[in-house]
């Protein structure tokens, strides 16, 4: 699927985000330099507070950069922007109220122009896609989360965005759902050839979804690490139990722990078990 | 926990699907029916045991026929005439004050320094009370123009429908913008298919309040002077000729108007926004 010499679809180089609120600055990203390459599914991991959502709405051009560049398949993210490149997916599935399931989709095609007979076939055919063929009419509080949140990625991908940005998108879903829709998502994937950069803090996921794991760490929010996670695909409920995936979700705990760690270092002799204890209880496995 | 009761509650929902949404809500104000009947019954009958004198509290059945003695036309106190032009006031305050009260909102959300010149003085013009303006507008509009009435209810009906207004324009979900943004949509976009679909539902909110306000505006005007047959003067009238049971039957009158532009709003407001959880009840997930 996804080959080392496909072209950058991003490009962070030496990127950094500092707040100020009062007098008071936060250094919320230092020095980030990433590349994703076309087809790629890429997931930023990492504690609170170490600026995944940030460095997302970077690239997505919501929050401009303190310094650094963003290069977004040869435009500026303020030009890719412009151009329709991104599809986004947020926690909550944003679906409007006083829209059907069916006119939700639509609505980012009306933005764009598109015409009515076009705007319904492509609505539907994301929706039978999301398997929510059925759904068309209905509206979204008689949905529960989990279908919510198919809408909301059935509204992503209907302009053929190149990039899918998605921050946390199943966060608040429960255990079976979440590895449900991970098992979804992967299949829209493989299916469209979209470039998704994937916002978690769950280890399980992010390494039975990505091809890469970027392993962040807090204040300042940087990049510790980054993980090939080279799973055969089509990845499915055997992946998740195989002594390879295991190996990898392994990986990434320590890569985290670490950069705990490397930031804990001065504070106390058993400092790594304790961040262990904490990034476990962060991801949910422990 | 156990199957069995499984079919049982889809007999007699109250909101069931289709047809029955109607019937239901009408069974949801049948309590509320049976009260104001009982209250009735116990007022008449208290009265009459009571041997209370009529300019005191005359009992529902006078005021009943003090209603139907001075409904006509060109009568004394030609009930049905004052309630019209009153309704007509009232009617009409209520569109001024919403079409001013919706077009400073827009302008307000839009623009920040416009917010920061207009909210102070509409908060000023919302903090008089509504009856220091009442010789005003007389002289300003006319005591015998129906409009010095509106005009009243206008000012009453403006700040709420202005304040809920600006609320459900500016109050949108952060993720909602960014989601926007994300479309490159432009702010005009933005406003169209999210800011005002958004603030609907403060909207009918700010105008069924809306409807009591323009009903008391219009009759504190009437207070002040004004044409002969509206229910205001009515009021001032008859009771100065010691017609208790016309006063009753002009308060009664009032209270009609009131819950009937109360209801006409319900109504439109079911049909304009049907996807709302105010109107949707919160049990239908």
């Amino acid at each position: 699927m996804t080959s080392a010499q496909a072209p950058a679809v991003v490009r962070l180089t030496g990127v950094d985000k500092v707040f100020h609120v009062g007098d008071q600055t936060t250094t919320a990203l230092t020095g980030i330099d990433l590349e994703i390459r076309r087809g790629e599914f890429v997931s930023l991991i990492g504690p609170s507070g170490c600026g995944k959502s940030t460095l997302l709405r970077i690239i997505a051009d919501l929050i401009d950069p303190s310094g650094g560049e963003v290069a977004i398949g040869g435009k500026t993210a303020g030009d890719a922007r412009r151009a329709r490149d991104y599809g986004m997916v947020f926690q909550a599935p944003v679906l409007f109220d006083w829209r059907t399931v069916e006119d939700n989709v639509r609505l980012p095609l009306e933005i764009m122009g598109w015409d009515a007979a076009r705007r319904t076939s492509k609505a539907r055919e994301m929706l039978d896609l999301v398997e929510l063929g059925d759904f068309l009419k209905h509206y979204p509080y008689q949905l529960s989360g989990g279908m919510q949140q198919r809408v909301a990625i059935a509204r992503a991908l209907a302009f053929e965005p190149s990039i899918l940005l998605m921050d946390e998108p199943f966060g608040a879903l429960d255990e079976m759902t979440r590895e449900r829709m991970n098992s979804e998502v992967l299949d829209i994937w493989e299916r469209t050839g979209t470039s998704v950069v994937f916002v978690t803090h769950s280890i399980p996921e992010a390494v039975f979804l990505s091809s890469r794991v970027v392993v962040m760490s807090a204040r300042p929010g940087r990049i510790t690490r980054i993980i090939d996670v080279d799973l055969p695909r089509p990845r499915n409920e055997e992946t998740r139990e195989s002594t390879h995936y295991f190996a990898l979700v392994t990986d990434v705990r320590e890569a985290l722990r670490d950069g705990q760690a490397g930031r804990d270092g001065a504070s106390a002799g058993g400092s790594g078990t304790g961040s262990l204890d904490r990034v476990r209880a962060e991801d949910g496995v422990g | 926990m156990t199957v069995t009761t499984a079919g049982a509650g889809d007999r007699m929902g109250p909101r069931a699907a289709g047809g029955g949404r109607w019937r239901g809500r009408a069974i949801d104000l049948l309590p509320a029916a049976v009260v104001f009947v009982g209250v009735l019954v116990a007022w008449e009958l208290i009265v009459g045991a009571l041997a209370l004198k009529a300019f005191i509290l005359p009992q529902p059945s006078a005021i009943l026929a003090a209603l139907r003695d001075n409904w006509a036309a060109g009568g004394r106190f030609a009930l049905s005439t004052s309630a019209a032009a009153t309704l007509l006031e009232a009617l009409g305050g209520l569109a001024i004050g919403t079409v001013v009260g919706v077009v400073v909102a827009f302008i307000s959300s839009r623009w920040v320094t416009a917010r920061g010149v207009l909210l102070p003085i509409a908060v000023a013009a919302g903090a008089i009370p509504i009856i220091a303006f009442a010789p005003l507008f007389n002289n300003w509009f006319g005591v015998l123009n129906p409009l010095s009435k509106a005009m009243m209810a206008a000012v009453l009906v403006f700040f709420p429908v202005m304040a809920n207004v600006i609320r459900g324009l500016v109050q949108v979900p952060p993720a909602a913008v960014e989601l926007m943004r994300s479309y490159a949509a432009s702010e005009w976009t933005i406003l169209r298919k999210v800011r005002i679909p958004n603030a609907l539902p403060y909207f009918f909110t700010a105008l069924r309040l809306g409807t009591t306000l323009s009903l008391i505006g219009a009759v504190v005007g009437e207070y002040f002077g004004g044409a002969s047959f509206v229910l205001g003067r009515i009021v001032v009238q008859s009771a100065s000729a010691l017609r208790y049971d016309v006063t009753w039957a002009a308060i009664f009158l009032m209270a009609g108007t009131g819950i009937a532009l109360y209801l006409a709003i319900s109504v439109i407001e079911r049909l304009a926004i049907p996807w709302h959880s105010s109107v949707r009840g919160i049990d239908s997930r």
